[in-house]
């Protein structure tokens, strides 16, 4: 599958990979480059593979609020909010994010891989609802970092100061109706922009207006080592259907004071694992898949790894017993070999 | 003088100088696995037999071995990469060398492909 996109990814020589299914653009001038670009200054990325849902009807908000961990009933207009989805199990079919568009209408964007799957699960748990999946019809460009503001508000006419992180407003960009949330996956500020997927040509009048900010394009290369070092999970590595949420960075999106599907099991799990970060002190990079060993024993596994361009050390995320500290020393086998890793927050970065 | 270059076909270089094989990763090598982040070198004295593995590059994308493309015992190791291991992506046929080796049989230097071949190797893989 492509995005509408694809032609300009190639134009701009881009290396292709296969995402799910998706031939997406891995890298451009090169990840370091484009994560690094995107901590200064301005970078964007084509996120069109991603899943986007609008559900209506008086019975939308019941609907979603049973489906989703987090709790809805606090979102204003023209706001969104991050939450997984639950199994009966407790285990993770996706993390998503709900934007309430108003009462009766509901935005969803949810991740590639999970698309069809999403679909369905929410299809299965809907009774009356209107729900459909607009992820063809439209485009979704995500545009990060410290200058992403001052750039985007040379196109849109309305004010982007007076939104606050995952605020939607609907504006026109060159004449083409547009959502604009203040959302993104890179632990800067940023925007993700909707728009129909026919007008394809958004991409290079943004590139071209925001030049003076040195906008460019990113990949999924980057969009992964920015992710990785803000400290959000990424579905189907870090969190998945076996996963629960108390025992990853995601307690803060359960909700126990209301109802929702997973709520039992959640709350009965046993816990005895725990996702921690942690920091390769030796001079090699610990990949996903990696054997983890605590005390000289196998202990868990290594859900993603990378170099952090920030920080120029191996980082990563990984599942440990429970009973492991902050700063405790582990090993991390890579290639046959065990390095020396230490414990540390989720979060490597956080933007000042 | 030009040196001759020959190429394994795990994409390592190899060039004879002085008697000692200067050895490192082929241009295509160095784009294929992008930005190179750590380099695990070899210890001096260690001795290899062709194509075993010598070091670990890792990029930011995957972790690489290299082979030793020559049997041989490592003299010199290119320290500067511990600090500059982007000097492979930079200049992968002179900064970006990893190690010199005592090869015990030059015969192997002969085997290898040459540039043309190794051209059309790659080409093939495109």
């Amino acid at each position: 599958m492509r995005t509408p996109f694809y032609e300009i990814h190639k134009s701009l020589n881009a290396k292709i990979v296969d995402f799910h299914g998706w031939d997406m653009p891995l890298e451009y001038s090169g990840i370091i480059d484009e994560h690094i670009n995107v901590r200064k200054n301005i970078g964007l990325f084509d996120v069109s593979h991603m899943g986007r849902f609008k559900i209506k009807g008086h019975n939308a908000y019941g609907i979603i609020q049973n489906l989703v961990t987090n709790d809805i009933s606090k979102l204003n207009d023209n706001h969104g909010l991050y939450s997984p989805m639950c199994y009966e199990t407790g285990g993770i079919v996706d993390d998503i994010i709900v934007y309430r568009i108003d009462s009766k209408n509901f935005l969803l964007v949810v991740n590639a891989s999970n698309r069809e799957k999403d679909f369905e699960w929410i299809v299965k748990h809907s009774s009356s609802v209107d729900i459909e999946n607009v992820s063809d019809k439209t485009a979704l460009l995500a545009l990060q970092g410290p200058f992403a503001q001052k750039a985007l508000q040379r196109v849109v006419e309305s004010n982007l100061e007076m939104l606050r992180p995952f605020d939607i407003i609907t504006s026109n960009i060159f004449g083409v109706e547009c959502m604009i949330s203040r959302t993104g996956y890179t632990g800067e500020d940023g925007f993700e922009i909707f728009f129909d997927s026919s007008e394809v040509e958004i991409w290079d009048k943004i590139m071209q207006s925001a030049s003076s900010f040195n906008i460019k394009p990113a990949g999924l290369g980057a969009r992964d080592t920015l992710r990785l070092e803000a400290g959000l999970m990424l579905y189907g590595n870090d969190i998945d259907e076996t996963t629960s949420h108390l025992e990853v960075p995601l307690k803060w999106t359960v909700k126990f004071e209301k109802e929702f599907i997973g709520k039992k099991a959640i709350m009965n799990g046993k816990i005895i694992r725990k996702l921690i970060g942690f920091e390769v002190l030796e001079r090699r990079v610990a990949r996903r898949g990696n054997e983890v060993l605590v005390n000289g024993l196998t202990s868990g596994v290594v859900t993603s790894g990378s170099f952090s361009p920030t920080l120029k050390k191996s980082i990563g995320f990984c599942f440990v017993p429970s009973h492991v500290l902050p700063d405790q020393l582990i090993e991390i086998k890579i290639g046959g070999k065990q390095y020396q890793a230490k414990v540390c927050s989720t979060r490597f970065y956080k933007r000042t | 003088m030009i040196e001759e270059i020959r190429f394994s076909k795990e994409h390592e270089w190899v060039v004879i100088e002085e008697g000692l094989a200067r050895i490192g990763i082929s241009d295509f090598a160095q784009k294929q696995l992008g930005d190179i982040v750590s380099v695990e070198l070899p210890k001096i004295g260690s001795k290899f037999k062709q194509m075993q593995p010598m070091a670990i590059i890792d990029s930011i994308k995957a972790s690489s071995d290299i082979y030793c493309p020559l049997s041989g015992e490592v003299v010199e190791i290119n320290e500067g990469l511990l600090e500059h291991p982007e000097w492979i992506n930079q200049s992968p046929y002179e900064l970006g060398w990893i190690a010199k080796i005592n090869p015990s049989d030059i015969k192997e230097f002969g085997s290898m492909m040459t540039k043309e071949q190794y051209e059309n190797f790659v080409g093939k893989i495109k």
